[in-house]
């Protein structure tokens, strides 16, 4: 399925926010860009909350925007998350909660209060206010909240932004669990390369009013020059489940394999991990290479890679390292150059890929 | 009862009769415009917002006399009335209450337009988001979050037309049990020497005007318009 976008917004600053575009509806399509290039007011049309003229938005088959004809936003059945929780302060957290849920007909209830309440840990903040929440807990009720509309597609407007790390770290394992447990095609907007790396499947890149290019995440990931890599530099992503040790400090991530070979990483976990399906971010600054497996060493993952291709990156002093594991994945890694040479590092080579466990904290 | 006479008791029944009217009536008119106000920003909008505020401004004998003409027996509402073979509205309780409502409508939208601007775009919506279409969210959200600001629309509505005189004496006359209002029987006893019953009178409308007063200014500090 996909969505059609065609809107041209003129502001008086001179800003201009021009899209025809389609976009994949198909797990988590995330809208990347920097603050200010219109990604927010993208969403606010497909949302239905601006009515801009001379617009046309398609879900697959059913019209929401075209000429004078309008869906108004609550017939659209979009479930929205603002980026700051936005919870009614006149209700209570149970009402907050099934405020759209109960204005949805009983034939379109696919998601109940109890399913959800489950899959957010919302049960003990049921019978509290608003006003008593942290704002985690505040974006984690919003989330349940647009759920129980049962949307056929869900807006998420950087709904991290607006919260402290500690906050964030909270409300990510959960954001994870919602867009693999749920199936529910998602747009998330996001100017973070770890909430794209982690929940996007799709990623459609933004500049200047404009979508630039629309790809999946692992061809994104593939070009050394991906906008992805502004903040952090490049990243390897993983599909795979999060196993919890059982002192619950140590973890294994088993990457999904169609090879017989299995792939394993150890991690360090937080209070609030949970197992299940998940992703793993490896940064390639994160990754070390040697010619050996070492012994007597603290880094807990050595593997086996073959090199593929060694790249040098702009500014001269370091190089990407595109390795192949075991199981057929790519991996990148980051070293410096005078490493690269003194290795002798060259396509075709065998050698062991270095991860601090640390690195890799969920 | 308190020495009051009848025709006392008469003003007092056509006034609070005036008041609850133009409150019940403005709080209808007054709640969509102030919603449309502050919905946006265009040039027919500032247009309204003055034409809405002209009240506060103007001398009311200058209302009255348009009033007058407009609605009597000569005036394009008045003699379209006649035309149908109704009355004209000059000198009756209609008219005067027609005259308050023009008269009283910047103290019903200020504070409405005022709260709305406060509470914002957002809670609407979310409610939108949510599934709720545009009364169930005026009714389930922006109701709620700027309850107090009603109360005041209310009884500061009320309290003006209380103390409403110009545009009534244009307008209605004096005419007891139709449009003899209290101010302006206060000023037939003052013209007629009658200071006994007119210090009556101004005192009670000052104490209950008071009471009026201190009750908004109270709701007003309990109820702030609740901000996402």
């Amino acid at each position: 399925m996909s969505l059609k976008v065609t809107t041209t917004v003129r502001r008086p600053d001179g800003f201009r926010l021009q899209v025809d575009n389609q976009l994949p509806i198909t797990g988590v399509t995330a809208l990347f860009g920097r603050s200010g290039c219109g990604k927010t007011t993208l969403l606010r049309v497909i949302a239905g909350l601006e009515r801009v003229r001379a617009s046309e938005v398609r879900l697959g088959q059913e019209t929401w925007q075209a000429g004078r004809y309008f869906v108004p936003p609550h017939k659209r059945g979009t479930g929205l998350v603002f980026q700051e929780p936005s919870l009614l302060p006149h209700l209570g957290i149970r009402a907050n909660l099934e405020y759209g849920y109960k204005r949805l007909p009983q034939r379109s209830r696919r998601l109940h209060p109890e399913q959800i309440y489950d899959l957010l840990a919302l049960g003990p903040l049921l019978a509290r206010r608003p006003q008593e929440l942290s704002g985690g807990q505040r974006q984690r009720v919003s989330i349940g909240r647009a759920l129980l509309t049962s949307p056929r597609l869900l807006l998420l407007d950087e709904p991290l932004s607006a919260l402290d790390t500690q906050s964030k770290r909270e409300i990510m394992p959960f954001l994870t669990r919602v867009v693999r447990e749920l199936s529910i095609p998602a747009l998330l907007i996001s100017h973070i390369p770890e909430e794209v790396e982690r929940l996007a499947d799709h990623v459609a890149f933004m500049a200047n009013g404009r979508i630039d290019r629309i790809e999946s995440l692992p061809d994104a990931l593939s070009r050394p020059d991906s906008p992805l890599f502004v903040n952090e530099g490049p990243a390897s992503v993983f599909e795979g489940q999060l196993v919890l040790g059982g002192d619950r400090t140590m973890a294994h991530f088993l990457v999904n394999s169609e090879s017989s070979e299995s792939l394993k990483f150890w991690l360090v976990t937080e209070r609030r991990s949970v197992s299940g399906a998940s992703r793993l971010r490896v940064l390639a600054k994160d990754v070390s290479l040697a010619l050996t497996a070492i012994e007597g060493i603290s880094i807990r993952n050595q593997l086996p890679v073959t090199i593929e291709a060694v790249t040098p990156l702009a500014g001269g002093g370091h190089c990407l390292v595109s390795c192949r594991l075991g199981n057929g994945e790519p991996l990148l890694a980051q070293i410096s150059r005078w490493s690269a040479d003194e290795l002798g590092l060259e396509e075709g080579m065998r050698a062991w890929a270095l991860i601090k466990a640390l690195a890799l904290m969920d | 009862m308190f020495g009051l006479s009848p025709t006392d008791w008469q003003a007092i029944e056509v006034t609070l009769k005036l008041c609850l009217y133009t409150t019940a009536i403005l709080l209808f008119l007054g709640t969509p415009l102030a919603w449309w106000l502050a919905s946006g920003r265009s040039a027919l909008r500032t247009a309204i917002q003055a034409i809405v505020a002209l009240p506060l401004v103007l001398p009311p004998t200058v209302l009255g006399f348009y009033l007058l003409i407009t609605l009597g027996p000569e005036g394009f509402v008045g003699g379209t009335l006649e035309t149908w073979g109704l009355n004209h509205l000059a000198f009756s309780f209609t008219g005067i209450l027609i005259g308050s409502v023009i008269y009283s409508l910047p103290f019903t939208v200020q504070p409405l337009l005022e709260a709305f601007n406060t509470l914002g775009r957002r809670p609407g919506e979310v409610a939108a988001s949510l599934g709720a279409g545009p009364m169930d969210r005026f009714f389930s959200v922006i109701l709620p979050l700027t309850r107090g600001s009603f109360v005041v629309a209310a009884t500061l509505t009320f309290a003006h037309t209380l103390g409403e005189f110009g545009v009534i004496l244009m307008l209605g006359g004096s005419i007891p049990g139709e449009t003899q209002v209290l101010s302006v029987l206060i000023y037939d006893h003052t013209e007629a020497m009658n200071y006994a019953s007119a210090h009556r009178l101004s005192l009670g409308l000052l104490v209950s005007a008071f009471v009026v007063l201190f009750i908004v200014y109270g709701i007003n500090r309990r109820f702030r318009t609740v901000t996402l």
